[in-house]
């Protein structure tokens, strides 16, 4: 054996050398202790990948990947629900003109996991009440950095019970909490998003039995999340945007 | 063509996903987007061409396009949380994640060429049609690749602690 290629090296490793081009590397490899002990090194790293990730593909895969759909068929599945609730063309244009960009689906799951620990909760489930709302809007405006609102929900039949500051990965999150008269809570959540400001169209995940829906707007990510109807939910999305976007 | 065949790819996708970008749901929201720009360009696949080539070939372009605009957020994630687990005592577990930490101080290119290989078993040829450069350019990757997380383990002071740009 005069050489090897390095490329033969490597389909050594990884089982794709020809059949008759094994012996001659292994003949190699017997002369050349450097080469040999290199191979050895690069079979173990393939040998620890595969453990390290392989546990990945027994994992459940997560609703909202099997949820993805064309987009023509989410196209007209939205125009239809949008002329149902008799919504306004500058939503239709949204929903439809806009290409999907990146919405971290983890913005939906944040904002689940809040509505779960807090939703349910009796005696503290916000922090500062809706007696004193004017406080509560100034103070998570302060600490978020921007001129927040919270929503009038009233007309949908739900009202502001207060909120609360929540740390999420990205910083200060201001939550909002809403009851209808059945006790029914829904929550906001608004958090500061990384990177470029960028908006993004409407999207909608289930995570477990809360129901979410999730866009960003320029600098912030907001999520309205309840263990409601989607068709519902996606009525006060609905509202809560078009009163943070007059 | 069904949905269930696409739907049938999607652990693979989050597996290589998962290993490429480190953090779940970053790495999750690429599987959604991949998944989301497969089912718009369906039309483009061609019937009985390999689609989990495709796929990965999608992945890859989606990847390639928020790389640049993501990088910052992908090493926030990756400074927060381990990439795998909580450390755990036994040796193998350490050795797990060693190996990750040197995988992910390789560059970009050169991690989708050695997890297309070591993870997916593409072949040499697959990878380069996946990820649209020549079988030349694939080797030399996967060589310095190899070769660099070679070093990177062989002295584990040299694994850097933190993603290094």
């Amino acid at each position: 054996m005069n050489s090897v290629t390095e490329a033969e090296l490597h389909a050594y490793v990884d089982g794709t050398l020809l059949e008759g081009s094994r012996s001659g590397i292994e003949a190699w490899l017997a002369s050349h202790p450097e080469d040999a002990e290199r191979l050895r090194a690069y079979a173990e790293q393939n040998s620890l990948l595969r453990s390290l990730y392989n546990p990945i593909l027994d994992e459940p895969v997560p609703a909202a990947l099997l949820a993805v759909r064309p987009r023509a068929w989410k196209g007209y599945a939205a125009a239809a629900a949008i002329f149902a609730l008799g919504l306004g063309l500058g939503w239709l244009v949204r929903g439809i003109l806009i290409a999907p960009q990146m919405v971290p689906l983890s913005l939906a799951r944040q904002a689940a996991t809040a509505h779960i620990v807090y939703a349910p909760e009796v005696r503290h489930p916000v922090e500062v009440t809706v007696d004193q709302e004017e406080h509560l809007v100034r103070w998570l405006s302060k600490r978020l950095g921007t001129t927040l609102k919270a929503p009038k929900l009233g007309p949908l039949g739900y009202d502001l019970v207060g909120g609360r500051l929540l740390s999420g990965p990205q910083g200060p999150v201001a939550h909002f909490m809403y009851q209808d008269a059945r006790g029914q809570r829904l929550t906001l959540y608004v958090s500061r998003q990384k990177g470029e400001p960028r908006d993004t169209a409407f999207r909608f995940s289930q995570e477990d039995r809360v129901s979410v829906f999730y866009w960003v707007d320029g600098d912030f990510g907001y999520a309205l999340s309840g263990e409601v109807r989607r068709d519902q939910l996606l009525k006060v999305a609905d509202a809560v945007y078009k009163q943070l976007n007059p | 063509m069904d949905r269930q065949s696409i739907i049938e790819h999607i652990p693979r996708l989050r597996r290589y996903a998962r290993a490429l970008v480190g953090d779940r749901y970053i790495a999750d929201d690429l599987v959604q987007d991949t998944l989301e720009r497969a089912w718009n360009k369906f039309s483009l696949w061609r019937q009985g061409s390999d689609l989990r080539a495709w796929l990965f070939t999608i992945m890859h372009n989606v990847f390639v396009n928020q790389a640049r605009r993501r990088r910052y957020e992908i090493e926030q994630a990756m400074e927060e949380l381990p990439a795998v687990g909580v450390r755990a005592t036994q040796g193998d577990q350490l050795e797990l994640e060693d190996v990750d930490r040197a995988l992910r101080a390789l560059t970009l290119e050169q991690r989708e060429v050695v997890l297309l290989i070591a993870i997916e078993q593409l072949t040499y040829d697959e990878v380069g049609r996946a990820l649209g450069i020549p079988i030349g350019t694939v080797m030399s990757r996967l060589s310095r690749g190899r070769e660099r997380m070679r070093q990177l383990l062989g002295d584990p002071a040299a694994v850097p602690l933190k993603v290094v740009k």
